[in-house]
């Protein structure tokens, strides 16, 4: 079984913390989704210590922190946010994002490649939002990471698998490392078609924080994940172009 | 002196970073950065402030 550094997840849901309407529907929405990891960031603090009583909550919910880099753009900005992350939230996970392009928020790879060098060297073990692209998960991998994060599609789009020829290689060439489908999840059918591919776990926020109901997307993606991770253990059958009877065709009646 | 503190101009008497915080009411859960520099909790008190500093005071926050 592929792990996360070392660490198997009981289940194979992330989910953010943002965007929901209110803390409490937030932490039944983390309940119903069985989530083993909450994605986190810091932010200016005000003196209201606004800060704490988020934190106070996080802890509460009993699951595993993944501190993120979001809206940084450059390798400094990142590398200075991941040690402060490290310090706050105790944790040698860093789910990396240099973002690249502000339209689509879609990662700048080379910043990423490089950040992520410095970090592992310095001993954090890195989550990187990357795209499909081959190059740049060999460039990730031998700069030490032991994760990859391809994104489905753009952050907060719930597009869906915008790729999914790209994220079968991505998947096939890589078969020992641990992959998370992050970001563009919209639909439980999304998470389920990213289980049965192979991945590992899915990462999502947007799509249970502005849905309807947070509690019942947040159970129906729970319950996707585990469908589609259970139908890719399951052996699928290959697909194929022509017919083929599934009831005997020996033995029957002749009536024409 | 006066400091950019999280992006305001404020005027301030500590002369070091841990005094700072202590000064302006802050809790212990923050991460901090002198002039876009990581400052472990460890080295602030150690840490002297100049006027014109720029202080990043972060704190957990909702993130996807």
């Amino acid at each position: 079984m592929r792990t996360f550094y070392g660490t198997a997840l009981e289940t194979p849901l992330m989910l953010g913390t943002a965007q929901y309407p209110s803390p409490a529907i937030l932490a039944e929405a983390f309940k119903a989704s069985q989530a083993s990891v909450a994605t986190v960031s810091l932010r200016r603090e005000g003196s209201g210590g606004e800060g704490q009583a988020f934190w106070d909550m996080i802890r509460d919910l009993g699951v595993r922190v993944l501190p993120n880099t979001a809206g940084c753009h450059t390798v400094k900005e990142a590398v200075t946010t991941a040690h402060m992350a490290r310090e706050l939230f105790d944790t040698r996970w860093i789910k990396l994002e240099v973002i690249g392009q502000t339209d689509t928020l879609q990662p700048d790879v080379f910043e990423l490649v490089e950040a992520a060098r410095i970090l592992t060297e310095d001993g954090f073990q890195v989550f990187p939002y990357c795209t499909e692209d081959l190059v740049v998960a060999e460039r990730l991998l031998g700069a030490g990471c032991e994760v990859l994060m391809p994104w489905g599609a753009p952050i907060g789009t719930g597009l869906g698998l915008s790729n999914p020829y790209g994220l079968r290689t991505i998947r096939a060439r890589f078969p020992d490392v641990a992959m998370v489908v992050d970001a563009g999840i919209g639909l439980p059918s999304h998470a389920a078609a990213a289980m049965e591919m192979g991945f590992d776990a899915v990462l999502l926020n947007t799509a249970v924080a502005k849905a309807g109901d947070p509690v019942q997307m947040a159970r129906a993606m729970a319950l996707a994940a585990e469908a589609g991770a259970a139908g890719h253990a399951a052996d699928p059958m290959p697909p194929r172009e022509m017919a083929e009877p599934s009831t005997p065709v020996i033995g029957q009646a002749f009536l024409s | 002196m006066q400091l950019q503190i999280n992006g305001c101009a404020q005027e301030a008497s500590a002369q070091t970073l841990d005094a700072l915080l202590r000064e302006l009411g802050y809790s212990d859960r923050v991460a901090t950065a002198v002039n876009e520099a990581f400052v472990p909790k460890a080295a602030r008190a150690n840490t002297r402030l100049t006027t014109g500093d720029r202080i990043e005071i972060l704190a957990p926050m909702q993130g996807g």
